[in-house]
């Protein structure tokens, strides 16, 4: 076992630390002893000892599998290799016992025995295995249904949050979308031939649990298009105190209806009269801060779909982005052929068009937003207006003016 | 005029071959040099045709920086464990 006084200091804290489970799996596996001493060496160096990337993989895949190495490989053999394999989770993230026991078996006989559950793709991403280990590890997990996740330059693992399955706000079956899109996509998944990566994330309403608007370069984001529903008994009882805040969960006795939530409506389109809540929904711009405060009171509309956002990223060729807007409306049920083909299309004109590593967000900056509208066959709608009034000047095409003149409507 | 099947993935593996140790090519990479040299050629044949030359192991996905497609070769950081 390696000497980790700096990795020592960190079980030393009150949270539980990762450093005590590595020293308890360094226990049983070499690759985890050494794993403790590499990270204190970085630590003590101040620069990372890994490389990642290469030509590592299963046959027939080009994702799922990404190669580590170290740059000290005589210093700490058990991970020379310490490739991490990329577990495509289920929608949603639920799992039986006896589906999590068989996978923490497999990756006891064929790697390291750490997990991320889960990484921030959202696959369950086994930590740690060497070349040869990897068909095996990939038949076995096969055997029992599992399959590889995304990487690389491909369609990544379709994420969701819980949705229909534990959360009433909900507009959409999140978890339905998702396998359905991953189901769709396999091909796109599993063999990389996009510019760069392509993240799908559905979440069922605009709080948004998975963070789709900046993770996401398609963005799938719950929303209805009727009127918030109220319960104004229920209102006044949150007023009196008789409904708990937070169920309970807060300091505070009781909620004030007109601080807490109406004054803090960002469109300011709601009153309260301290009996009556009035919402003018036409303003409303689904925020979910009064829903989120008045569980009991106010649920979304009943006329409901997604929002379609597209091109967030962290920062690579360019700054970090937010998707924007590019469908303020779409209905989600199954089989969802207009989702499927519309995601398509993006990935057509960003393939024919895109650079090597330049994010669909990036070529949509690159190109602008009249180009991607016209290239992936979507109508502008105000909704995509992102900066109202930064850009005084209008470039019309021939065929605008003919539209124009044929009465064309932007407001449908 | 659009080449068989068996002739795409010929034609593919040469680009592949012609390139190794110059440039780096990604599937795209290779779909747009196939249009250009067979403008009628179907776009899908070309996933197809990279697929089957994966599947068998004439050329692998590698990844670096991107994602490509190469001729199976050493890599420099691979030691034999």
């Amino acid at each position: 076992m390696h000497k980790t006084p700096l990795l020592d200091q960190l079980e030393s804290g009150p949270w539980p630390s990762f450093i005590k489970d590595l020293k308890r799996v360094a226990g049983r596996k070499k690759s985890a002893a050494d794993l403790l001493g590499v990270l204190e060496r970085s630590y003590k160096d101040k620069i990372t000892h890994w490389k990642h990337g290469g030509i590592v993989g299963v046959l027939g895949y080009g994702s799922g599998i990404i190669g580590r190495y170290i740059d000290l490989p005589e210093e700490f053999p058990g991970v020379e290799h310490f490739h991490t394999v990329r577990v495509n989770q289920p929608a949603g993230w639920f799992y039986t016992t006896q589906a999590l026991r068989e996978l923490c078996e497999i990756w006891d006989e064929h790697g390291s025995s750490i997990l991320n559950v889960h990484g921030s793709t959202g696959d369950m991403i086994f930590l740690g295995t060497t070349t040869d280990q990897l068909e095996p590890c990939f038949a076995k997990l096969t055997a029992k249904g599992w399959d590889l996740g995304g990487s690389g330059s491909a369609m990544r693992t379709p994420s969701c949050c819980v949705g229909k399955a534990r959360c009433e706000w909900s507009c959409y079956d999140t978890m339905d979308l998702c396998y359905q899109t991953t189901q769709h996509f396999q091909f796109d998944m599993h063999r990389p031939s996009f510019p760069y990566k392509f993240k799908v994330k559905c979440s069922g309403c605009p709080n948004d649990c998975v963070a789709s608007v900046a993770r996401a370069d398609m963005s799938v984001i719950g929303v209805w298009k009727d009127d918030i529903r109220i319960d104004q008994a229920a209102v006044a009882a949150y007023q009196g105190g008789e409904i708990k805040p937070r169920g309970g969960g807060s300091p505070y006795a009781k909620l004030d209806v007109k601080a807490d939530v109406t004054d803090l409506c960002p469109t300011a389109c709601m009153s309260f009269d301290g009996k009556k809540l009035s919402i003018d929904n036409k303003n409303c711009n689904h925020c979910m801060h009064c829903i989120s405060l008045m569980p009991q009171a106010l649920r979304p509309g009943t006329e409901t779909g997604a929002t379609l956002l597209l091109g967030s990223h962290a920062p690579i060729l360019e700054g970090a982005q937010m998707s924007w807007v590019i469908v303020p409306f779409m209905e989600m049920e199954a089989p969802y052929d207009e989702f499927m083909e519309l995601v398509g299309n993006i990935h057509e004109w960003w393939s024919e068009n895109g650079k090597n590593r330049e994010r669909v967000g990036e070529l949509m900056l690159r190109l602008g937003m009249r180009a991607f509208l016209k290239g992936v066959g979507l109508e502008p709608v105000p909704q995509s207006v992102k900066t109202p009034r930064a850009n005084p000047f209008f470039f019309w095409h021939a065929e605008d003016f003919e539209a124009e003149a044929a009465g064309r409507k932007y407001i449908k | 005029m659009a080449l068989s099947k068996a002739e795409l993935v010929e034609f593919i593996y040469d680009l592949v071959k012609n390139a190794q140790g110059k440039k780096q090519l990604k599937a795209m990479d290779l779909q747009k040099a196939v249009l250009k040299a067979n403008p009628d050629q179907d776009k899908n044949m070309v996933k197809f045709a990279i697929k089957e030359l994966i599947d068998s192991g004439r050329c692998v996905y590698t990844y670096f920086g991107g994602s490509f497609v190469e001729i199976p070769h050493e890599e420099g950081a691979a030691k034999k464990v």
